[in-house]
């Protein structure tokens, strides 16, 4: 099992908040994915090279040439608050 | 207790290719607010990045540039954090595989070369930009014009032992880039930033003290005043009993101190994996060779080259060949030019005088190479006095005019004309026999007076070269 500074950790990197009374039911489903994922643990994989892409392709680049941006009304269409030709969020104190 | 400084470097170089990392906005310095963005810059769901071909170009030219090694293997990597100026929540960098790393920047610390190392360098973006309100206002607003915008970041070994070390690699580093032509490096802009590490330990300690992490240093200057503050405030923390907490703080430029930034308290943790929507970036010897063979001229090779085609000293030619602009300049006054040394001391001395003095960049003064050349050839000719030539550099500086009219709008135009010196000369001599009796009697230094007796009759315009030689042609 996961042990509660672990989850507390893993929350706030997360940027959620846990009801206290959530907290041991959080743990035992966590722990659940721990474990399931923990299986490949089982793997011998001393001689396998990490893999890192699956497709076997390399070097997909692109010329660079500039194309039109986004007009900035549709770009911002979605954005719950904006001001400004700018997106508002929340106070960010440096 | 005697301590020493260890500084390490972390710099931050935007590119400036035409386009972004990995969308083809345009990458641009103060665009109307979000009209460089598309969904890739958003991180909207379902957007994929494409590599920038010329990022990689140009990052490999800067590792070349610096003696590394370049990786023929390297991938991209997710770097998560939460910001509002990030809107995926990770940026896209480079983690266990920079694309170059082990090189070095030579340096000149008191006229003993140095070499500080480079543990790598790796490509990533930039993030978006934050604006922030008063401090009545609870809000902040984001523009994403910035957040794609291909960067470099360049670490080096903590081989820096003093903050005027970190300012002469920064300066040294930067004219690299500028040379290579690869980013603007305008560090108030943000084109190029630079945090340091800084931490000191007693003299013959092996083991590194704790270090303090500090940021937003806007130019070469502020980094070495903040360095220099930080130091000393290691040691008096230090000397008093005090231990040194690890942590980021903010250069305050107005204050000249650094303060700590509470909000990055919290450990870091940015949990880097491969990014799994690009594919690894495979280089060949071939392609790098062909990057290697185009490098141009680099500032210590320009430096050699600017003393053994223009005969200047060495001292010159590193002080003219710091920044791309300069040597430039220098080199278009100083070509075909029979006194390159002459052009030197104009542009070390007075332009660069001028240039500080006011604030100005090379390409925003007004005083163009030829009319340099044309001022020294004016002084060379006798026409103009070496005071005479200051006033006239002023005037040309303020109007933008060419120096020749300027001589004569000026009235400086000095009498070189020997048939005049003679007569006037004859005239201050039979007007003061007592002194010609005193330097014909051993007194040299009558002659002194007598030139300063010329040069009043000539109201200051006579060629004094010229004055002294008719006297003592006269007075032999």
């Amino acid at each position: 099992m996961i042990d509660k500074k672990d989850l507390h950790y893993v929350a706030s990197l997360a940027r959620l908040k846990l009801k206290e009374e959530d907290e041991e039911k959080v743990r035992e489903k966590f722990s659940m994915v721990l474990d399931y994922v923990g299986m490949l643990n089982e793997l011998d994989i001393e001689d396998v090279e990490p893999l890192i892409n699956v497709n076997g392709m390399s070097n997909v680049m692109r010329e660079d040439e500039i194309k039109e941006s986004m007009d900035r009304e549709t770009l911002l269409a979605n954005a719950p608050e904006k001001m400004y030709g700018c997106i508002k969020v929340s106070k960010v104190i440096e | 207790m005697n301590y020493e400084t260890i500084i390490g470097l972390e710099i931050h170089a935007e590119l400036s290719t035409k386009t972004k990392a990995f969308c083809n906005c345009k990458n641009e310095f103060g665009g109307e607010v979000n009209t460089n963005c598309c969904p890739v810059c958003m991180g909207y769901p379902g957007a994929l990045p494409v590599l920038n071909k010329k990022v990689v170009e140009y990052a490999v030219k800067a590792g070349l540039a610096l003696g590394c090694e370049i990786s023929l293997y390297s991938k991209t990597d997710r770097k998560n954090y939460f910001y509002p100026d990030l809107p995926k929540a990770y940026q896209i960098s480079q983690y266990d595989t920079p694309l170059c790393k082990n090189g070095k920047i030579k340096i000149e610390v008191d006229g003993k070369e140095k070499y500080i190392g480079i543990t790598r360098i790796h490509i990533e973006e930039d993030a978006g930009k934050l604006i922030h309100g008063t401090e009545s206002e609870d809000y902040s607003l984001v523009d994403f014009n910035r957040s794609g915008v291909p960067l470099i970041e360049i670490v080096s070994e903590p081989d820096i032992r003093s903050p005027l070390e970190a300012r002469l690699y920064l300066e040294k580093l930067k004219g690299i880039l500028e040379y290579l032509e690869i980013s603007d490096c305008k560090m108030q802009e943000g084109s190029l930033r630079c945090d340091a590490n800084i931490s000191i330990r007693p003299v013959g300690q092996k083991e590194f003290g704790t270090k303090t992490e500090i940021k937003n240093m806007n130019s070469m200057k502020a980094l070495q005043r903040a360095l220099e503050y930080e130091e000393e405030r290691h040691k008096k923390v230090l000397s008093e009993g005090g231990t040194i907490v690890q942590e980021t703080r903010r250069w305050d430029e107005a204050k000249g101190i650094t303060v700590s930034m509470r909000t990055k308290e919290q450990a870091h943790d940015y949990r880097y994996f491969p990014e799994p929507d690009l594919v690894p970036i495979i280089l060949t010897e071939e392609w790098i060779e062909g990057i290697k063979k185009d490098l141009p001229e680099l500032p210590d090779e320009k430096r050699k080259r600017f003393v053994r085609e223009y005969g200047i000293p060495d001292y010159d030619a590193s002080v003219l060949t710091l920044t791309k602009e300069l040597s430039d300049f220098f080199e278009t006054c100083a070509k075909g030019h029979k006194n390159p040394k002459a052009i030197s001391n104009w542009v070390m001395g007075e332009v660069l005088r001028i240039m500080k003095e006011k604030e100005l960049e090379l390409k925003d003064l007004r005083i163009k190479p030829e009319f340099l050349r044309k001022l020294v050839d004016l002084v060379d000719e006798g026409v103009l006095s070496s005071t005479g030539a200051k006033q006239v550099f002023e005037e040309m500086f303020k109007t933008g005019e060419e120096p020749e009219s300027l001589v004569d709008k000026l009235g400086l135009r000095q009498i070189s004309d020997e048939g005049a010196i003679v007569e006037l000369v004859k005239k201050v001599l039979s007007e003061n026999q007592k002194s010609v009796e005193d330097y014909k009697n051993g007194k040299t230094n009558a002659l002194g007076y007598l030139v300063g007796q010329c040069m009043k009759a000539s109201k200051g315009k006579g060629n004094p070269q010229i004055i002294n030689k008719i006297l003592k042609d006269l007075l032999s």
